[in-house]
């Protein structure tokens, strides 16, 4: 059975959720071989092995210190050397552009933001803020397919994870652009946005300095924190917490919308949330229309209510 | 300095957005077409580069007759002229096909700096930027919320999914911006009259030296295989709070067992 090469999303050694679920994906179209770049393997092959990953490959870190080539031409030279039958990333902003440069070596295509993919490595999309589905598929070659946390759920099955390690070459080309400092912003403990199964997010109808009573309701239930656009850019909210068209895409199992009006462009970012919860004060607020459950009244009486229910059914 | 800035037409996201039947493109004829709202940024933040910098800003599109007011509007933002990469053979074009081409256009030109959005709000591929940069070997700065150039050196702050990165690289390079870098100007009624007058240059796919089996639907890398209106979602349960819309929303929570 021909290789699928999975690109693993790991922080110091810890596997992220949505590799579980690209080696799952990874599994219906053929033998799945995880690539591994930067140091912390050794602790992370396990989460492969459980989730039937039969090659780990692992690249030196300094694949890192340029931004995203390195790791295309890697991806594209285990593409080639083991004719893999596909290549898979998840649709982070990074990952998709490593996706898009691996397909142009690869003289193959690209297919992004995947809430599907099928044996015959035939993609599902969700398209014009989830209006539209559409099925795509790479005409020739090797397809590079990025997909969607949370599309997939999760199955383990034991795999050999044999490490290998690779060596690359870098070409001069793709060390053009050096990465000379990383600034990690302070997650806290909550869960990771994209990965979380529920998220908890506040628009502009929260009010400047009162996210608290956001940060409250996630956190009994162990959700990760969302913004609207116009929370970001007024300032109340980190960037990197934005929610939409522009900002992270979401797929939880809950999504609980806190004084957002439901724009368009935020609708983009958590459509395909499984269950959506909205809370407004203006009963005409876009965001009822996707709602599960919705209620109409002021989000600062409303959300405590909430969370001191959850808290007290705990 | 020699700035280029990509921008792209897209159906107007306010409309109602659709694909061709018979061929699964996206039908422009269906919506308004308007500049892409991030691409503002771009011109943007090429209008500035070329304020601190000096130099001229040459606006570059792929795009059918329609897209002509795409390229104004970025003229009336103050750019300097336009190159219009304009031929029936590019229609179906996906996003490889679209930065191969760019990059031939971009082969006919001279240029320091390319500047373009994270992403198009039709197709929201965001790979343009990286695979341009692929094309023409060109370091890729992309996601940029901060930009500096300095001589012959630039450096960007990357938005990253942790915070950012600091990225230096040497020109020439490709920029793509988030929309946190700037605020984009709106044109002035003089800038527009101006606008019309601006050089406007058109030109083939053949004109670029580029391979008539490199370009269009039929050669085209990926394909929209089927499509289909998104099954609506159920409609929900919507209250009025009375004083127990928590505790109702608690019971949902319940009877979904998140709670
Ligand atoms: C190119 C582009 C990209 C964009 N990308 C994004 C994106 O990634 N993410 C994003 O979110 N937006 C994005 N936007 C912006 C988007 O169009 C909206 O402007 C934005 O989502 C509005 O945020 P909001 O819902 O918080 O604010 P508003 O639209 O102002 O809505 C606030 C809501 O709060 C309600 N409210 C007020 N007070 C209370 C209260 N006490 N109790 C209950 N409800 C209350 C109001 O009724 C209202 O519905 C983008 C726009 C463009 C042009
Ligand atoms: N046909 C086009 N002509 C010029 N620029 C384009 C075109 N398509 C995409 N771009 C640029 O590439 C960016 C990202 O587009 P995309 O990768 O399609 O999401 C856009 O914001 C534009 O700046």
């Amino acid at each position: 059975m021909a290789e699928v090469l999975v690109l693993v999303d790991h922080v110091d050694g810890e596997v992220k959720k949505v590799t579980t679920e690209l080696l799952t994906a990874a599994r219906r179209i053929g033998e799945p071989a995880a690539v591994w770049v930067g140091d912390g393997a050794e602790k992370g092959k396990a989460a492969l092995a459980e989730f039937g990953a039969e090659k780990v490959y692992v690249a030196p870190a300094e694949l890192n210190d340029y931004v995203v080539a390195p790791t295309a031409e890697l991806l594209a030279k285990l593409a080639q050397d083991q004719g893999a039958a596909a290549v898979l990333v998840s649709a982070t902003n990074s990952n998709k552009e490593i996706a898009g440069r691996a397909a142009v070596k690869l003289g193959s295509g690209v297919l992004t933001d995947v809430v599907d993919v099928t044996a015959d490595v035939v993609t599902e999309h969700s398209i014009f803020g989830g209006a539209t589905v559409t099925h795509g598929r790479v005409k020739a070659g090797v397809p590079v397919v990025a997909i969607r946390p949370n599309s997939v759920v999760p199955e383990a099955v034991s795999g050999a994870a044999a490490e290998e390690s690779v060596s690359l070459d870098i070409s001069d080309a793709a060390k053009g652009a050096k990465v000379v400092e990383r600034v990690v912003v302070e997650q806290g403990e909550r869960p990771e946005l994209t990965e979380a199964a529920v998220v908890v997010s506040g628009g502009r109808g929260v009010g400047e300095g009162r996210f608290g009573v956001v940060e409250e309701l996630a956190d009994s239930l162990g959700a990760a924190v969302g913004a609207s656009r116009a929370v970001v850019d007024s300032g109340w909210y980190p960037n990197q917490f934005q929610v939409g068209q522009t900002g992270k895409t979401v797929s939880p199992n809950l999504y609980v919308a806190l004084g957002i009006s439901g724009a368009i462009q935020h609708r983009a970012g958590m459509q395909t949330a499984k269950n959506i919860i909205a809370v407004n004060k203006d009963p005409e607020a876009p965001i009822f229309e996707l709602a599960d459950f919705g209620v109409v009244g002021d989000l600062h009486s409303v959300t405590p209510q909430l969370t001191e229910e959850i808290n007290k059914r705990k | 300095m020699n700035i280029v800035v990509l921008v792209k037409q897209v159906p107007d996201t306010a409309t109602e957005r659709k694909l061709n039947e018979e061929d699964n493109t996206l039908d422009r004829a269906a919506s308004d077409g308007v500049i892409n709202e991030l691409d503002e940024y771009a011109v943007e933040e090429a209008l500035q580069l070329k304020e601190k910098h000096g130099g001229e800003v040459t606006v570059l599109t792929m795009g059918p007759d329609k897209a002509k007011d795409t390229i104004r509007k970025a003229l009336s933002m103050g750019a300097d002229k336009a190159l219009w990469v304009k031929d029936e053979a590019l229609h179906g074009s996906d996003a490889l096909q679209t930065a191969y081409t760019l990059s031939k256009a971009l082969g006919s030109i001279e240029y320091d700096v390319v500047v373009l959005g994270s992403e198009s709000t039709d197709a929201r591929t965001g790979v343009l930027g990286a695979a341009l940069a692929e094309y023409l070997g060109a370091p890729q700065l992309t996601l940029a919320g901060k930009v500096d150039v300095d001589g012959s050196a630039i450096k960007v702050q990357r938005q990253t999914d942790y915070g950012h990165d600091v990225v230096e690289a040497q020109l020439p390079a490709v920029v793509s911006v988030v929309e946190k870098i700037n605020e984009p100007r709106y044109p002035s009624f003089k800038l527009i009259m101006q606008a019309k007058k601006k050089p406007m240059e058109e030109k083939t796919a053949a004109d670029l030296g580029i391979e008539a089996d490199k370009i269009g639907l039929a050669n085209a890398t990926t394909e929209t295989v089927d499509f289909a209106a998104a099954p609506p979602r159920a409609a929900g349960t919507i209250v009025k709070d009375e004083g127990d819309g928590g505790s109702k929303a608690a019971d949902f929570l319940a009877e979904k067992k998140f709670v």
